[in-house]
């Protein structure tokens, strides 16, 4: 892990260099502040039985959809295209730790957005409640969460950019990963072809898997170490599937 | 067996991609210090051998050792002996060169204490010390290029490979980064391919012709001209006919052949190339009949010595024509097949076949 740190500082210096960066980080809080307002006027119209985080931690799925693959489509794809791919593993440096730096960097990028929108609850909570005091619990549940399903998400994008050297197949699976698991994971228990006894396990699995479920519960302050093990040792497999990606596409030990 | 004397020694190293032999039982030895030349046409085999060398691919069979090391073996000490310019040199294009440099530099664990140093020394070498704080991306190719061998060179490793550093060059680029590579001998082990014949003639002491994923010629260049090249070739400035020309050299030997004459100069004097076809020395004989005739009058003689072109084309013809007897024979198992190579004394010419005349670059003259 020796040249980990020099990897993840080139990996964040170059996202920093990016115009697209910029613009990417741009247009995911343009779309979080529309989705917030358009909550903030669910509310004003009509009462709800949840705080305005809670719902507005239920669609994080939104950017997530979009932003996963943007941010991890070029990662191991664009250095295979462009054939860099090549002089940086005829230098002294594991697969596993390029895998890690560029997972790092989207990793951190990822986060340091989902925090900024953060100050979305802080000027509410600021200039229309400034009569009631904020409730912090359901904004650490929910950023909680979402960091630790980022590490999931961002590994599921990182995996499908290293059995690629297409971004675009890069981003259009990546995409599918996690749709799948957000979607299909969420509703797999609805399927009716699933209401046999046999399938009983499905159900049971399914229920583990559910994101949305996880969403809720975290935002509501239940702290699941299920939830936790599932996300971190499914982003452990999947980081560990790109380093086995990459060795085989790549030919090198 | 392993001697320090050889940095790289490669045995029977074979490389299949799928049903391709792309890489078919080449063996070869390079000294410390040495520059070696890779020659042979497009997909012959020379960068799937120098992947192989650098860790990068791994082959299906055979060994390749860097400094008595096996590849396979032990792919991160490689790694750390080696500098790499892969083909199309491929760069970050979003870098400053300085800043490419310098993370490369750590990727390659130059110590802190050294780094600023082994960078400078990189970018004086490739002459880029105005290009430094530039973007990678909005230099032209010729910088890119040098950015590449910057690259290769910067942590001083013990053997460089490079492919084809030189495409895409202008003549002033080709000759800076010739003497850089010629400034590296002795100190280094230098792998070059090129399809740039002069170029490679120039600077390498030993070359490596490649086809079909074989060796079908190895040695230096005067070694490999020695073997493939099979008839000697004298040109002479002389005033007078032509007639009176093939009269006098009759007078030497039946087989010596006017090949080409030009047309007569202002002055009455044309360039006359006299064909031997066989390596033997005419030049005194020659010299003495034509100094004495009456009528013709000789303002230059030397021997010519076939360009490197003719050798290239002569080595990788001989193989294309084992393949075509191969094809013709049958479905022959594949055995293994000698590597024709060159051997320090002459060998006899019977065996090479003659270069056609349309193979053979028209003289400059």
């Amino acid at each position: 892990m020796r040249h980990f740190l020099t990897l993840l500082r080139n990996e964040i210096w170059r996202l920093l260099i990016s115009p697209s960066t910029y613009i990417a980080g741009f247009l995911f809080l343009l779309v979080m502040g529309f989705l917030f307002q358009w909550m903030l006027r669910v509310y004003t119209s009509d009462p709800q039985d949840e705080t305005p985080s809670v719902l507005f931690f239920r669609m994080f799925f939104i950017p997530v959809f979009f932003m996963v693959p943007l941010l991890t489509m070029r990662s191991v794809a664009e250095e295979r295209r462009a054939g860099t791919i090549e002089t940086l593993l005829t230098t002294p440096v594991t697969i596993a730790e390029i895998v890690l730096a560029k997972f790092g960097a989207s990793y951190l990028y990822y986060c340091s957005l989902w925090l900024i929108t953060a100050s979305f609850h802080i000027i509410f909570f600021t200039y229309a409640q400034s009569d009631t005091i904020i409730d912090p619990y359901p904004l650490i549940g929910g950023y909680g969460y979402i960091f630790l399903s980022g590490t999931l998400f961002l590994s599921l994008g990182i995996f499908a950019s290293s059995l690629t050297k297409s971004q675009l197949v890069a981003g259009i699976l990546g995409f599918s990963l996690v749709f799948g698991f957000i979607v299909i994971g969420s509703n797999v228990e609805d399927l009716s072809v699933l209401t046999g006894e046999q399938s009983l396990w499905i159900r049971q699995f399914s229920d583990h898997t559910d994101a949305l479920q996880h969403m809720g519960d975290f935002s509501s302050g239940i702290i699941d170490t299920r939830a936790i093990v599932l996300y971190l040792s499914t982003a452990f497999t999947f980081l560990f599937l790109s380093v086995l990606a990459i060795e085989y596409r790549d030919g090198t030990t | 067996m392993t001697t320090p004397k050889h940095t790289i020694e490669v045995e029977q190293l074979h490389k299949r991609f799928g049903k391709i032999d792309a890489v078919n039982g080449i063996s070869f030895k390079v000294e410390k210090g040495q520059i070696v030349g890779f020659l042979g046409p497009n997909g012959a085999g020379k960068s799937t051998t120098m992947r192989i060398l650098t860790g990068y691919n791994r082959a299906t069979s055979g060994i390749a050792k860097i400094c008595g090391v096996p590849v396979a073996a032990d792919p991160h000490y490689i790694k750390r002996r080696i500098g790499y310019m892969p083909e199309n040199n491929p760069l970050p294009l979003d870098l400053r060169v300085r800043e490419y440099l310098k993370y490369r530099a750590k990727m390659k664990e130059i110590p802190f204490s050294k780094r600023r140093r082994a960078i400078n020394q990189a970018l004086e070498s490739c002459d880029l010390l105005r290009a430094q704080d530039r973007i990678i991306g909005k230099l032209s190719k010729g910088f890119r290029q040098r950015v590449g061998i910057a690259d290769a060179i910067l942590a001083n490793p013990e053997v460089i490979i490079m492919d084809e550093p030189t495409i895409g060059l202008d003549p002033h680029q080709v000759i800076l980064i010739r003497d850089l590579i010629a400034s590296l001998r002795g100190r280094m082990t230098v792998i070059i391919s090129s399809h740039i014949l002069p170029e490679i003639e120039m600077t390498c002491d030993q070359i490596i012709i490649i086809n079909h994923g074989k060796i079908v010629g190895q040695g230096s260049p005067a070694e490999l001209r020695d073997t493939f090249i099979d008839h000697t070739t004298y040109e002479v400035e002389i005033h007078g006919t032509n007639k009176e020309l093939e009269a006098a050299l009759a007078t030497i030997a039946p087989e010596l052949l006017i090949e080409r004459i030009s047309d007569h100069d202002a002055d009455g004097f044309a360039t006359a190339e006299i064909r031997i076809k066989d390596k033997c020395d005419y030049g005194e004989k020659l010299f003495k009949t034509l100094s004495v005739h009456p009528h013709l009058r000789t303002r230059s003689l030397r021997r010519k010595m076939a360009p490197l072109e003719d050798v290239f084309l002569a080595a990788t013809r001989r193989s294309w024509e084992e393949v075509d007897q191969h094809l013709l024979e049958g479905p022959v198992p594949p055995g293994p097949q000698q590597p024709l190579q060159t051997k320090p004394e002459p060998t006899p010419s019977e065996t090479a076949p003659t270069p056609q005349p349309e193979a053979q670059k028209p003289d400059p003259k």
